[in-house]
């Protein structure tokens, strides 16, 4: 299936991918907003600070001084029962993930967008995933966007789906590419979200009449419990975003559905098969166009839900495939890009086990182009197992002369 | 001053059970800061909610699946007690104008929010998170308990330790005094935040602490107190000296005990023939090498240096 087709009814408006992510927040309502400007996501703090001034979203805006507090603000805001959100990318990601990774023990709702950005150092203000990658393991759920229209919806789904499981979330979109692009967008009303989400019913509260004590101290015998009732909900999530993309495709017409709202493929039945997340997808699909034309049977499979992984949906679309060549915007010293890790080791268990390459492409910004696909496309085609690690893991963009001291 | 408070004997008068700051706690004998919840909590009364930084407090009084809080209380993270009250007051705030409605509290005007931190979550690194709050006034009362050291790891210094003292991190030792710096002043940076009310306190004077408590509490906007809470283990004294050492400090005016409203000194606790600091010092085992030696003395004598010139900016001696 082609990806989420837009409701020709709808007016779309063009603007800024920040500015139309403001406005998909202003559609969902929140009590509390709370952000800490930075590069590439500023433009949707901005467009918040300015839609709270000119009363067209009434939240209380905490013009906090520095993303740890935004995020810790947000966590009193939440666990007070209200409906919050920030907003932040690379360093200031990192500044929060301390409180964030309490946000997820805490089981507190909280909504983040994230427009990817690559980590220092050498500092880069550019988009990759290491960010999104390096808060893998707290308990937020991570959504990937292609295009912004993605990225607005990932939001209010993503209030939809934290509010069930109780569990924030990230919803990725890449920095600049998506942050600063000007596309056609549909930005749903207020009126229109309603439906879809409710105002935050949560369950506990900080409400003085019925004190309640969180964020307790605990011991060895009930912290294991804690950390198992996050992975329960995360499990439980997969069930609550495929209830989440039917029911946003009947109340906005935008289809998601694919694969439980999991993964989007494009060409998803060919012998050879991409993986990647994000924006890049656009990019690989016309490639893709050119080598089918051309007779080569490649597809796109792409995962729109990075945290609950989807395990099943990923055996599935890729269990038939001749080979896989996962494009990843992200590595992990000392071992292989974590995406790819963690396809072989989701296929560990499927009845074909096609060989995996990755490839390290598009690190803080580097412009990845259609013959570079190309060529990987290739490469994957004449993968074959078993394989070195010099041989699963390649940088195709590497500048050897850079790693030799030329090129100053 | 004057409050009904100075003529009731609040902890003979609260039932067990009915108390929001509850026995059973885990903290050590003769603790200060324990003695400091207890009468934030009783001023405060059941319409609040606490926001509790990591440390002593902490630890000690929520043990999953107990509790000594009778008043709603989270704990997040040690440096973010100020940023996550600030985001609780934003929450009521936000459903005080949009959805009254929304929680059942008694009378949201009347809604105490009190962030409460050790001298290491305030003065140290929770500090940008309490800047941040008071400068943007959110009518939250934070109130930090001072017992000198990060006392919850184990007695590891902290801008608030005084000079000469030994911790773990400043070590007294051949090539050391001890610590070698004097205590931050919390309540002037407070102040210089522009906080409308500013307050130190010792818990030698527990109705002094209420009053000063509940004036925060009716005032809008953030305000900041500064209770003074020793600690047997971390000083190193015999524990039922809590209270007296904590009343000594007050009167060789190493804490000196004072408010200030919008920037402005206006009310000091005099001290007549104040004591010499070496009074309080020599109670304490954190500070017994200052009296062996040559260096020892000439700390002390820095110290009270330090001590007179502060007495002598706020007026301290009667």
């Amino acid at each position: 299936m082609a990806k989420a087709e837009q409701n020709p009814s709808d007016e779309q408006e063009v603007m800024k991918g920040t500015s139309a992510v403001a406005k998909g927040v202003m559609a969902a309502d929140p009590d509390v907003v709370s952000a800490y400007p930075i590069t590439p996501q500023t433009g949707v703090v901005e467009k918040l600070s300015e839609l709270v001034a000119d009363g067209q979203l009434d939240s209380e805006f905490i013009k906090v001084d520095s993303e740890f507090n935004a995020a810790s603000t947000c966590i009193g805001a939440s666990a007070a029962g209200a409906r919050a959100f920030s907003a932040t990318s690379s360093q200031g990601l990192k500044l929060m993930s301390e409180p964030l990774f309490t946000a997820a023990g805490m089981r507190l709702p909280i909504v983040m967008a994230v427009a990817n950005r690559s980590l220092s150092a050498p500092l880069s203000i550019w988009a990759d995933h290491t960010d999104a990658f390096a808060e893998r393991d707290g308990g937020m759920l991570q959504f990937h966007a292609e295009d912004v229209q993605e990225a607005i919806d990932h939001v209010l789904m993503g209030f939809r789906v934290a509010e069930q499981v109780n569990l924030p979330v990230l919803s990725n979109f890449d920095g600049f590419i998506l942050t600063h692009v000007q596309e056609p967008a549909d930005i749903p009303s207020e009126e229109e979200v309603s439906e879809f989400l409710p105002p935050r019913d949560p369950e506990f509260t900080l409400d003085p009449s019925d004190p309640k004590t969180m964020g307790a101290f605990a011991r060895p015998e009930h912290w294991t419990e804690t950390r198992y009732a996050i992975q329960e909900a995360m499990m439980e999530s997969k069930d609550v975003w495929a209830q989440t993309v039917q029911e946003f495709k009947e109340v906005f017409g935008r289809d998601y559905t694919e694969y439980n709202g999991m993964l989007d493929t494009y060409h998803g039945d060919a012998d050879y098969l991409l993986v990647a997340l994000g924006s890049i997808c656009g990019t690989i699909r016309g490639v893709i166009d050119e080598y089918r034309a051309e007779g080569v049977d490649v597809g796109l499979v792409r995962p729109r839900v990075h945290r609950p992984f989807p395990t099943e949906e990923l055996r599935e679309a890729l269990g038939d495939a001749e080979a896989v060549g996962v494009l990843t915007k992200e590595m992990s010293p000392g071992y292989e890009s974590a995406l790819a890790g963690e396809i072989k080791g989701t296929l560990y268990h499927a009845e074909n086990q096609p060989p995996i390459k990755s490839f390290v492409i598009g690190m803080a910004g580097r412009d990845v182009n259609a013959p570079e696909i190309g060529t990987m496309i290739e490469e994957t085609m004449e993968a074959s197992a078993p394989m070195t690690f010099e041989e699963q893991e390649s940088w195709p963009q590497l500048r050897e002369e850079i790693l030799n001291g030329g090129d100053q | 001053m004057s409050s009904d408070l100075q003529d009731q004997d609040f902890t003979d008068e609260v039932e067990h059970g009915e108390e929001l700051w509850n026995p059973g706690h885990r903290a050590c004998a003769g603790c200060g800061p324990a003695l400091a919840m207890k009468y934030i909590t009783e001023a405060a009364g059941p319409n609040t909610i606490v926001t509790n930084a990591t440390g002593c407090m902490e630890v000690v009084s929520t043990p999953f699946p107990e509790s000594s809080w009778g008043t709603s209380y989270i704990h997040n993270i040690f440096e973010n007690a100020a940023s996550v009250a600030a985001g609780v007051e934003a929450a009521y705030q936000s459903f005080d104008r949009r959805d009254p409605d929304h929680l059942d509290v008694s009378d949201e005007d009347d809604l105490n929010i009190i962030a409460i931190g050790g001298d290491g979550a305030t003065a140290d690194i929770g500090f940008r998170a309490l800047s941040g709050m008071m400068e943007r006034g959110h009518d939250v009362t934070y109130i930090m308990y001072d017992n000198e050291a990060y006392m919850n790891t184990g007695v590891q210094r902290s801008s608030q330790t005084p000079l000469g003292a030994s911790t773990t991190t400043s070590p007294a030792g051949t090539e050391s005094i001890g610590n070698d710096t004097n205590k931050k002043d919390m309540a002037s940076i407070a102040a210089d935040h522009g906080v409308e009310y500013v307050a130190t306190a010792s818990i030698s004077n527990p109705h002094d602490f209420k009053q000063k408590v509940e004036k925060a509490l009716e005032i809008d906007g953030p305000k900041f107190l500064h209770v003074y809470s020793p600690c047997p283990v971390g000083w190193s004294y015999e524990s039922s000296k809590t209270v007296e050492l904590a009343e000594l400090a007050v009167e060789t005016g190493l804490f000196p005990v004072f408010e200030m409203e919008n920037g402005e000194i206006t009310n000091v606790n005099k001290i007549s023939d104040r004591k010499p600091v070496r009074e309080w010092l020599e109670t304490q085992g954190r500070f017994k090498h200052l009296f062996e030696g040559e260096e020892g003395e000439e700390t002390i004598e820095a110290l009270q240096e330090w001590i007179d010139g502060r007495a002598e900016d706020l007026g301290l001696d009667a």
